[in-house]
């Protein structure tokens, strides 16, 4: 038998993979992102990334009614984006198993908010897995497609950031089998949910629920583990390790079935206990739970927002807390920030200068909101840009100042289009930049419709993002390099004065793309008249020292020349032996 | 109760190969026949955010993070994150960071100064100091500073040298597997088993 160590996103993907899936295909998104990466690389699978998650699970659909298992994965936050295809799938059930994988990430480390998607279950009358490490990721994910069949359903299989980054040791001695898949049969009754249709099918998802319901009692999945009976723990997922490692004494009822709950089986535990407690992280899902078996739950304090940890378990249980190291004070924060030679640099700058009220989105552009660009009003979700620049000016703004919306190619292919096409047919005259830099970077550089590769590194056609503009009847659509930042600004002011709906498309490959790098750039000392130009574009290889004069770190520096194109004073020049001043 | 369980904690700047160190780091315990987790961060952080990396191994490891006061070694690549993740260092434990500075962005712009006195603080709470960066390029590969602070690390943990080479010669591109083991040994050497500054 061999064993590795393996994140809980590689597990997901070895779990489809013996559990005999033949289509991997998802949308990226952090902390979620590795599980379609991996599985696209084994051995006997098609993946592929889909523009969003509502088409990504849309194809897996039709592999599921063609009979064949696949995986779909996303992080949370797709899952909103899927809801209108898996609310109703709920409703069809599957053909080949289906499963959807998604990633939470409670704390926000990479995200807009916190949701919890255990809550997909009840909603959507869905089975909900929830692994507490690498692997039973693997077995969990690998037993869904099975449940999938069984019970005629889509499965989720719920990680969180702890889960899907985390490494553990895992035993890979399962084969890979795959199903034979049966013919494809018409069966309009189960596969086109008009209402009459519809109506059955709401009925069999009752009789499905039920179904599960007992089917959870007897799950392996859930586990009372009875130890000291002076208090017992219900948890899931990542908690149930931190649970057991503040806490080893402690009775623990470890969910691993989280929707839907088995009532007798907690009941049971909840009466073996003196005091019944909970542990969870994200929402209160469990605790609800709990109390509509009407359990009688000690409620503990622990933070209702944020991650747990060991250590916050057992204090909340009355641990006293270790002794702990005094703070170093006053340490500046170490927020992300744009790479040196990042394209979206000239962009935000020539924004700036035209004092434009920015409605952005999500991407490694949106760290234009930070200073010192500080260039960017808005980001709620993907896409949302587009269609806020059309309200803002519906709500009588940017007469004095412009309202420009920015958007980054795999965000626009995701969801802008359709806003795009609002703004053109409801006439807005706001301005759109696509921040167009080849790949969907923020995530890790995923191929995406305008980069002329698949995710198995298939070349195919790259989406004419102009010709897409223009078929929608945006008549003004220009395409400049970020890079000539005097273009960049001349062009934003004309188009920001047009009085029509115009798209600026600004283009050159993402930094980290660059492999070869240029000449680095150094500061004369005497030519530096510590104007700050040069600081204001927010690049890392630029300092600024004391006196406030510029200085670059040429092992930082990439030779991008933005910051020679925004001096005023020709201050700052090549490196190399007639020109070695200043810079170090 | 001893806690049977070792943490050690890779702190640093996105993009400075913390990920890769952990990866080593738990490849070797496992090979060394410990059970062993691991959590690191991606996503937005990686674009030079502060990332910590914590690898912990022991018979049985439950929790894949750490807390602060329960970390038995922390191994900083950069002084300001090595201050800023020092609470989570136990009294006793092991403080290993790479003599660099890298200032984050409001400082760079100058929004906010340099704080004062971080080395002088880590002094005071035992810290060797290890150039990294400088024994890298000695070793003949300037990208592997990371591998510097894990032979620095070595000496702290119960691992043979032979285990640690064989994990990093399959984990770094063969092009370097010499310079990368050549950096792991000048690290082994700046810093003793008691975590004394040999150099
Ligand atoms: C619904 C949804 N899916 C996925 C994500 C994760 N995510 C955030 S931005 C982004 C794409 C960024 O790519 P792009 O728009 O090309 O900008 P870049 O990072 O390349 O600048 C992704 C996948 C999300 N926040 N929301």
């Amino acid at each position: 038998m061999t064993s590795e160590l393996l994140s809980g996103n590689e597990s997901v993907a070895r779990g489809a993979w013996e559990a005999g899936a033949r289509v991997g295909v998802g949308y990226p998104g952090t902390p979620s992102t590795q599980a379609l990466e991996v599985f696209a690389r084994m051995d006997d699978v098609y993946a592929e990334w889909a523009p969003n998650e509502k088409v990504a699970l849309e194809v897996a659909a039709g592999v599921s009614m063609g009979g064949a298992r696949s995986l779909v994965t996303m992080k949370h936050v797709g899952v909103n984006v899927a809801a209108d295809p898996l609310l109703t799938l709920a409703y069809t059930g599957v053909g080949g198993g289906l499963v959807v994988f998604v990633a939470d990430d409670p704390g926000m480390h990479s995200s807009q908010n916190e949701q919890d998607s255990r809550n997909w279950g009840p909603f959507a009358r869905i089975p909900v897995l929830e692994p507490s490490d690498s692997a039973e990721a693997l077995a969990f994910t690998r037993a869904a497609f099975e449940l999938s069949e069984r019970f005629d359903t889509p499965v989720l299989v719920r990680a969180t950031t702890r889960i899907s980054h985390s490494k553990g040791v895992v035993e890979l001695d399962g084969e890979r089998v795959v199903p034979e898949s049966g013919d494809y049969v018409k069966d309009a009754c189960k596969w086109v949910m008009m209402p009459a249709m519809a109506r059955a099918r709401r009925l069999a998802v009752d009789a499905r629920v039920a179904a599960l319901s007992s089917f959870a009692e007897e799950c392996v999945f859930n586990r009372a583990e009875l130890r000291d009976p002076s208090v017992g723990i219900v948890t899931s997922g990542v908690c149930y390790e931190y649970v057991r490692e503040a806490l080893p004494d402690a009775s623990v009822f470890k969910v691993g079935l989280s929707f839907p709950l088995p009532a007798e089986a907690l009941a049971r535990f909840a009466d073996s206990v003196e005091r019944l407690a909970v542990v969870e992280e994200a929402e209160e899902y469990l605790l609800g739970g709990l109390l509509r078996l009407g359990l009688a739950v000690d409620r503990i304090d622990l933070p209702g927002t944020g991650e747990l940890s060991p250590a916050l378990i057992a204090r909340a249980l009355g641990a006293e807390a270790a002794p702990v190291r005094d703070r170093v004070e006053g340490l500046p924060p170490r927020p992300p920030l744009m790479c040196p030679g990042c394209p979206h640099r000239g962009a935000y700058h020539a924004l700036r200068k035209a004092k434009a009220i920015v409605t952005g989105d999500i991407g490694c552009y949106t760290l234009g909101a930070l200073a010192p660009l500080a260039s960017m009003d808005s980001c709620v979700c993907m896409g949302a840009g587009v269609g806020m620049a059309h309200g803002m000016r519906l709500a009588g703004v940017g007469d004095d100042r412009p309202v420009v919306a920015v958007i980054g190619d795999s965000t626009f292919a995701h969801s802008g289009l359709p806003a795009l096409a609002n703004l053109a047919y409801n006439g807005s005259d706001a301005t759109v930049c696509i921040l167009d830099n080849r790949i969907t970077a923020m995530t890790g550089h995923q191929e995406n419709p305008v980069s002329g590769c698949t995710l198995q590194g298939r070349p195919t056609v790259e989406m004419d993002l102009e010709g897409v503009c223009r078929a929608m009847g945006v008549k003004r659509v220009r395409t400049l390099d970020p890079h000539a930042i005097d273009d960049a600004i001349a062009a934003v002011r004309e188009e920001v004065a047009a009085k029509e709906l115009s798209v600026i498309i600004f283009r050159a490959p993402c930094a980290l793309l660059i492999r070869e790098k240029e000449q680095p750039y150094a500061v004369d000392e005497d030519t530096c008249t510590a104007c700050g130009v040069c600081i204001s574009i927010g690049c890392p290889a630029i300092s600024r020292l004391e006196d406030g004069r510029a200085r670059i770190d040429i092992t930082l520096c990439v030779g991008c020349a933005d910051c020679v194109k925004v001096c005023r004073f020709s201050a700052i020049d090549l490196t190399g032996p007639a020109c070695d001043i200043g810079g170090v | 109760m001893a806690d049977p369980t070792t943490t050690v904690m890779l702190a640093g700047v996105g993009g400075q190969g913390t990920i890769l160190a952990a990866d080593v780091l738990a490849k070797t315990a496992r090979a060394a026949g410990f059970d062993v987790k691991l959590s690191e961060v991606h996503g937005m952080a990686q674009r030079g955010g502060s990332v910590d990396t914590v690898v912990r191994f022991g018979d049985r490891v439950h929790a894949p993070i750490t807390d602060h006061g329960h970390a038995d070694h922390l191994v900083a690549f950069e002084v300001t994150e090595a201050a800023r993740q020092l609470p989570f260092l136990k009294p006793g434990g092991r403080l290993l960071v790479n003599s660099r500075v890298i200032d984050p962005m409001p400082v760079l712009i100058g929004d906010l100064p340099r704080t004062d006195g971080v080395e002088e603080a880590l002094v005071e709470e035992g810290v060797v100091f290890i150039d990294a960066e400088e024994l890298a390029c000695e070793a003949g590969s300037p990208r592997s500073a990371n591998i510097v602070l894990l032979g620095a690390l070595s000496t702290g943990l119960p691992f043979p040298r032979g285990v640690w080479a064989g994990v990093i010669e399959r984990r770094v591109p063969p092009a370097t597997v010499e310079a990368n083991l050549r950096a792991f040994d000048l690290g082994r050497r700046a810093c003793g088993e008691e975590g004394e500054c040999l150099l």
